[in-house]
């Protein structure tokens, strides 16, 4: 394994039941690169990030994430299955962005962004304040500090779930569908801070997206799913221009269409 | 009238202990609740079977048989209580089993989504639970809260079979002395009457309290 990746799926394989979701995947992805994972629904991209932010355990295989292994962990020479602890000292370094905000709607916006510093990373008040107020500043959203999730737009909310997940300076962030429960007049302020992102910061990011045209400018990689396994992946101009496999070709001319 | 108003002291101490009651049986009856209501989304199986086997018991057979248990049968095993005691935890234990699937079905009710956010955010199971999870569910309690609290209120009355002058006691009390009916059911029909109108109301603050600045209700739309 090269030491140089940030993380790695290895025969990685999910099931629910007789589903079988993940298929024997193999995928490593470097520091700082841009990946998006295109794809049907049910394709098992979703799945992936779901792994990684230890939301769903692994059937079989290995995840690493900066060469530590995530699901599992080495007791007396073994690899045995990842204690809670070990899975809350691991997925400190990955922040998730989820396709429903997942806003803790009891918190003003400020408090959204300043609690969990707080609580997971113990950071002291008036510092947590301090780098909330410039992250919200920074998704455009310095006036709502004493607004409710409630009281907001739908764009509005997933930009505060992102200042929120960026609070605790992740390493690795992963967007599960940001803009799909959005109305389309309010994509484009979300799709704007994650451009930013993509661009100002050496953060590995993963996302999971139907805005075709986005990924395309957004990633380093493009990796097209279906079925639980990898069909094709490639920089955006080969996978968008030229697919080498048939169902690629079937999948992105529903979008052009 | 004269004859109530020279009785007067017996019904206002009555008062006062069902007052005691009260309170001590809600405490009780809140701590059982959190405990049973929690342990029993515990991932543990002795921890859950414990407290099923609590929940059932103290909500399958009467609280008036809970009390002659425990007033009556435990000095047998070597726990003698004080009547209030007895009467206190009675009344909190049977209330408590009741309300601890009031608290169980509350936290059922956050959105997954919240507790998956929590783990993005790295949150222990203990930091999800008390800094989001029940923020958000304790407001879902409250109003059923405020009707186990009027039924606990009620359910007082029962500890006058252990030698515990109440309120309904203290009204027997007062007729068989003055031969007066009417006039001490009446006095304390109204004083029961208050003492539960000032739990609905200590609820509702509540409510508003727990309700203020939180925009618009919550439940509505993905947040």
């Amino acid at each position: 394994m090269n030491d140089n990746t940030m993380i790695s799926f290895e025969n990685a394989s999910k099931s629910y039941g007789a589903l079988q979701v993940l298929r024997n995947l193999n995928f490593h992805v470097d520091p700082g690169e841009k990946i998006s994972l295109i794809g049907p629904s049910g394709s098992g991209k979703t799945t992936i990030l779901r792994i990684l932010m230890t939301l769903e355990s692994l059937t079989s295989g290995y995840v690493l994430v900066d060469g530590q292994q995530l699901w599992h962990e080495e007791k007396q020479g073994q690899l045995v299955p990842a204690s809670e602890k070990h899975l809350q000292n691991v997925r400190a370094d990955i922040g998730m962005v989820f396709q429903h905000f997942n806003l803790f709607p009891h918190l003003s916006v400020l408090k959204n962004v300043t609690e969990p510093q707080r609580i997971s990373r113990g950071v002291a008040a008036p510092e947590a304040k301090e780098a909330a107020v410039e992250l919200l500043e920074m998704v455009g959203l310095g006036d709502k500090l004493d607004h409710y999730p409630g009281q907001l737009s739908g764009g509005q909310k997933q930009r505060v779930a992102i200042a929120r997940a960026l609070a605790l300076k992740p390493r690795i962030m992963l967007f599960d569908e940001p803009t799909s429960a959005l109305d389309p007049e309010l994509v484009s302020e979300v799709l704007n801070v994650m451009r930013k992102l993509a661009h100002e910061t050496d953060m590995t990011m993963l996302l999971v997206t139907h805005e075709m045209s986005f990924a395309r400018e957004f990633s380093d990689r493009v990796i097209f799913f279906d079925k639980g396994v990898i069909v094709e992946q490639g920089a955006p101009e080969q996978i968008f221009q030229n697919p080498c496999e048939e169902r690629t070709r079937n999948f992105l001319h529903k979008f052009i269409a | 009238m004269d004859i109530l108003v020279e009785f007067s002291p017996v019904l206002v101490k009555g008062t006062w202990t069902t007052i005691i009651l009260t309170l001590g049986g809600s405490a009780v009856a809140l701590t059982m609740a959190f405990i049973t209501g929690l342990t029993r989304l515990s991932r543990r199986l002795y921890l859950r079977a414990v407290a099923t086997i609590y929940l059932e018991i103290f909500r399958g057979t009467s609280a008036l048989v809970q009390l002659f248990w425990i007033f009556f049968v435990l000095p047998f095993l070597g726990v003698t209580l004080e009547p209030m005691t007895a009467g206190i935890m009675a009344i909190g234990l049977n209330m408590g089993s009741y309300g601890s699937e009031v608290v169980r079905g509350a936290v059922l009710s956050v959105d997954r989504g919240q507790r998956e956010a929590c783990a993005a955010l790295n949150y222990t199971r203990f930091q999800t639970m008390r800094y989001v999870i029940l923020p958000q569910a304790i407001p879902v309690m409250l109003p059923t809260f405020g009707n186990q609290g009027i039924e606990l209120l009620k359910l007082t009355s029962v500890v006058s079979l252990i030698t515990i002058s109440d309120l309904t006691f203290s009204a027997q009390l007062v007729r068989t002395a003055s031969g007066l009916t009417l006039e001490p059911f009446m006095a304390i029909l109204i004083i029961y009457f208050i003492l539960s109108s000032c739990i609905v109301q200590f609820v509702k603050l509540l409510e508003k309290r727990m309700a203020k600045g939180r925009g618009l209700p919550a439940g509505k739309g993905a947040v």
